[in-house]
């Protein structure tokens, strides 16, 4: 049997899902509609989640292609008692969300980079974010949003793991 | 930089993934719903055969125009947009058809098997072609491809310039933009047992959007109820077509008696959706010695495309503000809107202002570049300052003209002087050349005399103290049910835990104009005061006997209610438990109308606008030798907003307008081929990345406006407005070379 781990949670996965974009899986077979279809053909980044510690575009990845791995969304951020990821809360202290669409891409896609270099310039968050777009922001606040949340979780010797890990 | 006081009320929702745009709705039993194009630019006698499509598994009903009951044409100004064309197609964008089935793919698939018959005509793609004696006539209505001409007639610039110690003669060119919000449009439309068609969908405008279905579905409007929720970017361009999508999803569900989801793919977005207004502007400049700019005349043509949209509002504030922030005795200018069979062109953040300035800015510098006269000092001489007279003939009075502080605290805080010294100008030892360049604009708070100016707000004291607050103001994600939130926190002194914004319908609150040009903080602010007084009079005359004081002693502060020397005070629960005993209910509504305006269609005189919020951004940038590529170092952006009451989303609208100005100069058109266009998503469209963008410094300057009732104005499009005439200004600067067709491409052959 086919299965594949989100947020934490084992699924099996159905042979009429496998060639589904992981994307419509997640949004139409798993209700996870936090992760944002803006393209559908891997150009804007809304749609990034992060599989075995990477992050990657779930429109252009079919389910096949993610058995056995483990996916973390946007969803998956928060710790068992709601409270919010460093990265959640730096977005909002740094006033880095208007209207929220790339919001869940960018977190997931800054996540990854935190979890490969717990201590990235901005010129480096710029060049790991550059393919997640934003229409709103001018992204500095962005910037100063992943800065931050790598600031608190170095200084408060966090861990950068996603809540749903300590489920 | 960090903001303790960033604050967004669907801030959580957003940082969680839980915040419901369209696309996250769904219903049990939900039809899907696709658009069908043709491939035609300009066509006659079209029609649909669907008889294919109809026999797929799963295909529901193919709606073509002969299934609308009320009118297939909508719009705003002129009622010409085809929500579902009938037989002409003007333009590539026209959708022919909605298919609907069980499921999306199985909508695709039919979709795809309905065939569409037309009889090509010749199409008008450039405005020379429209404007040709006999060129085919593009609209429906009217008799010429001519559907706005604005004049403006100040003084008599033709005698002066013979007087004049230089006149520049010069012709600019803008392009096509697409807003490339992150969220494509989509509807979901449900049928409700009491007969309301339920419409939630990523548009910017309920109240326009309500329009469109009422109209297709040929029903009233309490029939339609439109939802707020959360929308993924507008920037203007999510009025018309937006509000059409709405429209045939409705249609679908009215027809099927069925929810109906209609979500478009990019593809179709960018097809099928209003653009910016390309301009052509040519300019006759008379400047002194001294470097005053002594007469100017002034002709625009606006490619306007297939519909009119607001073609004739754009087309007004390029007149209004036809020669930048300057202050000019004699100015003629003439502005067209010219119809062809491009994608049509319609709002978009900055609206008919960014195109004027980048002409304006350049030619300031140009003027100043010849007569060997400082830009700056060009532009000291000739901005307006208090009480100056503008183009319109409007004496600027009533609000602190600070456009010269404005231009200082850029000028400053980037050090343009000395680093103005350090520009290339075509010439140095290294591989780059290095500019710096900077612009400034005024622009009129708000609609002006293009428009009735009102808006109204809500709010309905619970029980327990909690407050419920609505404006007629949308939330398209730039924060304005926040800065509502806390501007009546603010009012009443209270804590703003105290306050929901209550997502409003279009049966719940009054229309109260698009959240548009700038208006949202301005209008939907003051009208959020209005009610805040009435609220806080009500309360005072009913809780002053509690106080033990007059009704005009009473004050609200420290999230309680106040009586005399703070001898007696109540809290919000006790207050509220108070009313309640006398039978009173704690509501108010307000209504904020704008100060009044004036407009003389014959001469463009009168007072435009009722303020102005005042700007400078300045550039410093680099140009590769070799490649010509452009990298930006730095970018300041000032504006005298009023007040600030959001800071951190302030600022956060100053980089985003900056940024999608950036796009403008440098990277973006919605390439126009015969009519149709590749640019159909993210790969051959560009939009600026994070790499694209310097590190950027937003400076907010406070002269509290007595025109808005909170002291604040505006701040979405004077972002945008003035970023690509300063990269144009810094290009120059560095190169020696003035570009004047955007976006600017610097070929290495240039720098040869």
């Amino acid at each position: 049997m086919n299965t594949i781990t989100i947020n934490g949670k084992a699924y099996s996965v159905g042979e009429d899902e496998l060639e589904l974009s992981l994307l419509d899986y997640l949004r139409e077979r798993r209700f996870l509609p936090g992760t944002k279809n803006g393209c559908e053909k891997g150009l804007c980044g809304s749609c990034t989640v992060v599989m075995d510690d990477k992050a990657v575009r779930s429109c252009r990845l079919a389910v096949k292609k993610a058995v056995d791995s483990s996916i973390v969304t946007i969803e998956g951020m928060e710790g068992p008692g709601g409270e919010l990821h460093p990265l959640q809360k730096a977005f909002i202290s740094s006033g880095a969300i208007q209207c929220g669409f790339c919001t869940p891409g960018m977190v997931m896609n800054a996540y990854a980079l935190l979890l490969r270099d717990p201590n990235p310039s901005r010129d480096a968050i710029r060049k790991a974010m550059r393919g997640n777009l934003c229409r709103c922001t001018g992204y500095q606040q962005i910037v100063d949003a992943i800065e931050l949340a790598a600031k608190i979780i170095r200084e408060q010797e966090l861990s950068p793991r996603a809540g749903c890990f300590s489920r | 930089m960090s903001f303790d006081n960033a604050f967004r009320n669907d801030a959580r929702a957003k940082a969680t993934g839980r915040a419901t745009y369209a696309d996250d709705i769904s219903y049990a039993g939900m039809l899907h719903a696709v658009p069908v194009y043709a491939d035609y630019v300009a066509a006659k006698d079209m029609r649909v055969e669907a008889t294919e499509a109809l026999a797929y598994p799963g295909c529901v009903r193919v709606i073509t125009v002969a299934d609308v009951p009320g009118v297939s044409t909508f719009g705003q100004i002129e009622k010409d947009y085809p929500i579902i064309a009938s037989s002409r197609v003007r333009s590539w964008g026209d959708v022919c058809a909605i298919v609907v089935a069980d499921t999306r793919d199985a909508a695709k698939a039919a979709a795809a098997l309905v065939k569409i018959r037309a009889t090509a005509i010749k199409p008008v793609l450039t405005m020379d072609e429209a404007l040709e004696p006999g060129a085919p006539v593009v609209p429906a209505y009217g008799d010429s491809n001519i559907v706005v001409h604005h004049r403006l007639r100040h003084g008599n610039p033709d005698p002066v310039f013979a007087s004049c110690e230089l006149v520049l003669e010069e012709e600019f060119e803008t392009q096509a933009i697409e807003h490339a919000y992150m969220e494509p449009e989509t509807a979901v439309c449900v049928p409700r047992s009491d007969g309301v068609i339920e419409v939630y969908g990523s548009m910017q405008h309920p109240f326009s959007t309500r329009r469109f279905v009422a109209a297709l579905l040929g029903e009233p409007l309490s029939n339609v109820e439109v939802y707020t929720i959360s929308v993924g970017g507008g920037f203007g361009g999510k009025d018309d077509n937006a509000a059409a999508v709405c429209a045939r999803a409705a249609l679908a569900a009215r027809l099927t008696g069925r929810p109906v989801k209609l979500r478009y793919d990019r593809e179709w977005s960018f097809r099928e959706t209003y653009k910016r207004h390309p301009y052509r502007l040519r300019y006759k400049v008379g400047v002194s010695s001294e470097g005053r700019v002594l007469a100017v005349r002034a002709t625009m043509h606006a490619d306007s495309g297939a519909y009119l949209s607001v073609t004739p509002w754009v087309t007004w504030r390029s007149t209004a503000q036809c020669f930048g922030p300057y202050a000019i005795d004699d100015i003629h200018a003439d502005v067209y809107g010219v119809a062809t069979n491009n994608i049509f062109t319609g709002a978009m953040r900055g609206f008919g202002a960014p195109q004027v300035n980048f002409a304006v800015e350049q030619l300031m510098d140009m003027a100043a570049h010849k007569l060997k006269i400082h830009p700056l000092g060009m532009r000291r001489i000739n901005m307006v300052k208090q009480d100056s007279t503008t183009v319109t003939g409007q004496k600027l009075t009533g609000h602190t003209v600070s456009l010269e502080e404005v231009m200082n605290r850029v000028v400053h805080e980037i050090g343009y002087r000395k680093k103005y010294e350090q520009c290339s100008f075509g010439k140095s030892e290294g591989d780059e050349l290095y500019g710096i360049g900077l612009a400034i604009s005024y622009r009129g708070a708000s609609l002006g005399a293009e428009g009735m100016d009102f808006c109204s707000s809500i709010i309905s004291g619970q029980n327990d103290g909690s407050i419920l607050l609505e404006a007629g103001i949308h939330e398209n994600g730039q924060g304005s049910e926040s800065t509502m939130c806390l501007i009546l926190a603010d009012e009443l002194g209270t804590d703003i835990k105290r306050i929901r914004y209550r997502r409003s319908s279009t049966s719940s609150i009054p229309d109260g104009g698009t959240t548009v040009a700038t208006r949202g903080t301005i209008m939907g602010g003051s009208a959020v005061v209005v009610a805040a007084r009435q609220y806080r009079q009500l309360l005072a005359e009913h809780l002053a006997a509690r106080l033990r004081c007059e009704p005009k002693d009473v004050t609200f502060h420290d999230d309680k209610i106040w009586g005399l020397n703070f001898e007696y005070s109540l809290t919000w629960e006790e207050a509220m438990r108070e009313l309640f005993l006398q039978r009173i209910t704690p509501y108010a509504f307000g209504t904020f109308q704008a100060p009044p305006v004036s407009w003389d269609d014959t001469n463009g005189q009168g007072d435009a606008y009722f303020t102005y919020v005042y700007s400078c951004q300045a550039v410093e940038l680099s140009v590769e030798k070799k490649t010509g590529k452009v990298k930006l170092l730095n970018i300041v952006a000032g504006h005298d907003i009023g007040k600030a009451i959001n800071r951190a989303m302030l600022i956060g609208q100053m980089f985003g307008g900056v940024t999608q100005g950036v796009g403008m100069a440098l990277m973006e058109e919605f390439v126009r081929e015969g009519g149709k266009t590749s640019c159909l998503n993210f790969d051959k469209y560009q939009i600026p990345r994070m790499t694209d963008m310097p590190e950027m410094t937003g400076i907010i300057i406070e002269n509290n406006d007595p025109n808005s009732l909170t002291g604040a104005k505006g701040i979405g499009e004077p972002a945008l407005e003035l970023i690509a005439p300063a990269i144009g200004n810094a290009i120059y600067n560095a190169t020696g070379i003035r570009y004047r067709k955007m976006p600017i491409h610097i070929s290495p052959e240039d720098l040869a």
